[in-house]
């Protein structure tokens, strides 16, 4: 067993794909850096933070991108967000069979200001552009940063996203939420808080992350295949009757769960017995459970 | 940000292509980009960090490494954040086995 949350975004790669199998995009050594970070006189790095290319996921031709955690928290600007745009568009000019995205991100590199957030809303139109072309786009999501702001809506725009329990998706991060709600409404120190909140299991249960598995390289490479033979088998592009059902389902949790304090109390409505003991389970448990239990999700 | 330059001239020991990536430029941390380059023979090293005004133990660290190594015809790009020495010694190391052994990463 290899722990995904801590290796690094190429050792990911590397345990995710078939070995040996990933052909990089603008690698290294091509040193197409920040030119805005290099302006504030701040390190850079020469992928910018991002690994992009084409691999074998099981045989299967994929085009994949990984987001470095360690540099900048993964954070989005303009040339990582190209990187990204370069590998989907890519993937719809010589048709892969899926794109699988590692991701790991606090959002725009807020150095880099409006380019940072154009570069997100281009991943997202391209993200979109990827599906409407039959080609499915996974969202792996287990890094310590987690997944947070313009990328964390990015992983909602795929088709699938898959989980640890380590993993965290949302779009302000406890910090920024308790800033703006006080510290009595959120403690971003609480940890067990904080998880119950945005972490794997919770996104799982509400169905935003079809799938929840261990902090295991190989888990992840497995839910992945399986996920892929799942968009096979459905239309994979984003229509207006799937958006009209999304926003019927958020309507539905709001409505049935918007005076709940905790996720712990949500838990409890959706009939998980000893709710209180949810986090504790691991990953296979947690599936059988939320095979019964979960509330309806976009996937 | 600081950009120190060593060369080390008539090397031992050449790499292969291509070229390998170690590191992550992170608090205390630093990457390290090895590839191989026409240079007569030498070892060239380019290093920006974040930390300023450690020229000479960073030389005293390349001496080092060049004292173990004895590269030629190498390029070696480091964005460092703040890298102990002892960290700095060990990504050079893993970045020359890397490439001495043919792994990708």
């Amino acid at each position: 067993m290899k722990s995904y949350l801590e290796a690094t975004a190429r050792a990911r790669i590397e345990a995710v794909f078939d070995g040996g199998s990933f052909r990089e995009f603008m690698p290294p050594a091509s040193r197409v850096i920040s030119p805005h970070l290099a302006q504030l006189d701040a390190p850079v790095s020469f992928d910018d933070g991002v690994a992009v290319g084409a691999a074998r996921l099981g045989g299967m031709k994929v085009f994949a991108a990984a987001q470095e955690g360690g540099f900048m928290g993964g954070a989005v600007g303009e040339v990582h967000g190209a990187k990204l745009v370069g590998m989907l568009r890519s993937a719809v000019q010589h048709r892969a069979e899926a794109v699988v995205l590692l991701l790991e991100s606090g959002g725009v590199r807020l150095h880099e200001a409006n380019a940072g957030l154009i570069a997100v809303s281009e991943v997202m139109r391209a993200v979109l552009d990827t599906r409407a072309a039959g080609i499915p786009v996974l969202a792996l999501i287990g890094g310590s940063n987690g997944c947070f702001g313009g990328m964390g809506i990015v992983a909602r725009c795929a088709n699938v996203v898959i989980m640890s329990d380590e993993a965290r998706l949302g779009m302000s991060g406890p910090e920024v939420i308790e800033t703006a709600s006080g510290v009595e409404d959120f403690d971003s120190q609480d940890r067990a808080l904080v998880w119950r909140t945005t972490g794997g299991k919770h996104r799982t249960m509400m169905g935003d992350s079809a799938t929840l598995v261990d902090d295991d390289a190989a888990a992840f490479r497995q839910a992945a295949i399986d996920a892929i033979a799942h968009c096979k088998a459905q239309p994979v592009q984003l229509t207006l009757a799937a958006l009209e059902a999304e926003q019927q389902m958020l309507a539905d949790r709001l409505e049935r769960f918007g005076d709940a304090d905790d996720a712990l109390d949500i838990w409890t409505a959706l009939g998980v017995p000893d709710a209180q003991q949810l986090p504790l389970l691991d990953a296979t448990s947690f599936m059988r459970l939320a095979a019964t239990h979960r509330a309806g999700g976009g996937q | 940000m600081e950009t120190l330059n060593f060369r080390f001239e008539q090397g031992q020991r050449p790499i292969a292509p291509p070229a390998r990536l170690v590191g992550v430029v992170s608090s205390g941390n630093l990457e390290v980009l090895i590839e191989p380059a026409a240079l007569g023979g030498a070892c060239d090293v380019e290093v920006h960090t974040a930390a300023l005004g450690f020229g000479g133990i960073w030389q005293a660290v390349m001496n080092d490494f060049h004292a173990r190594w004895g590269l030629a015809d190498v390029r070696i790009a480091i964005n460092d954040m703040g890298a102990t020495p002892a960290v700095v010694s060990l990504r050079l190391d893993q970045a020359v086995e890397s490439a001495l052994a043919g792994n990708p990463i």
